[in-house]
């Protein structure tokens, strides 16, 4: 019955995944786009410390399930994070 | 006539006079080349993030121009030339700006469109355990 379900606390957190092999599963809080929360229009290639945040330790750009950021702004992040290697803002490979 | 962004790296060795004397220089060389200087920016002396020519740091300097693809071709080959400048980009601002205007209408008119029908959720939630009790 549907009752019961909408009696429950209505989640805004996924659904859990069942059957994952019996690996271990434990909560994680759900991610939403840094862009679309905070009202960013343009991500700006010259704001270091914005763009810089969706970088790993390396300099590779960080893949959206790491960080939650929607299909549309990880398109405009991803310009950004390069134009500003290729100004030298930020490192094309890092700690290397 | 486009909105053109134009960034580019002096030498750290360069003094500030010098620096000055280069950016007045380009903005002659805009001038003549058919194009406005909106605005000029001196970011200042940074970290390179990678080592370019040997330096590991640089004088940033942003222009904002409108002009042509002519003004920023001349613009282009003017910091080619200078030994002063090692790195530059320039961008084409015109679609970021749009795209930057236009989530920023859709955004307004979708606050407009919640502050309008915030209303009606708020109604909406009590028939819903109503008809759980009726089950």
């Amino acid at each position: 019955m549907p009752v019961s379900r909408e009696g429950a606390p209505s989640g805004d957190r996924p659904p859990r995944r069942e059957g994952g092999g019996g690996r271990k599963q434990y909560f994680r809080r759900r991610k939403v786009c840094k862009f679309c929360t905070e009202k960013i229009d343009m991500i700006d290639y010259k704001d270091v410390r914005l763009v810089g945040e969706f970088i790993a330790e390396r300099g590779k750009i960080l893949p959206r399930r790491l960080t939650g950021t929607c299909s549309t702004h990880q398109r405009a992040l991803s310009e950004a994070i390069k134009r500003a290697r290729n100004i030298a803002l930020l490192p094309f490979a890092a700690g290397a | 006539m486009r909105n053109y962004e134009i960034i580019f790296i002096v030498r750290p060795d360069v003094s500030d006079d010098d620096v000055q004397k280069l950016i007045t220089q380009m903005e002659g060389v805009v001038a003549s080349a058919g194009g406005k200087v909106e605005k000029v920016e001196k970011m200042g002396r940074r970290r390179l993030a990678y080592r370019v020519e040997k330096q590991r740091e640089g004088f940033y300097v942003l222009f904002f121009v409108t002009g042509t693809g002519d003004t920023v071709k001349e613009f282009e080959r003017r910091l080619k030339v200078t030994d002063a400048v090692i790195k530059h980009l320039t961008i084409c601002t015109d679609e970021i700006l749009q795209r930057a205007a236009k989530f920023k209408t859709l955004r307004t008119k979708q606050e407009a469109k919640r502050r309008r029908s915030k209303p009606a959720p708020a109604s909406a939630p009590p028939p819903a355990p109503a008809e759980n009790a009726q089950a």
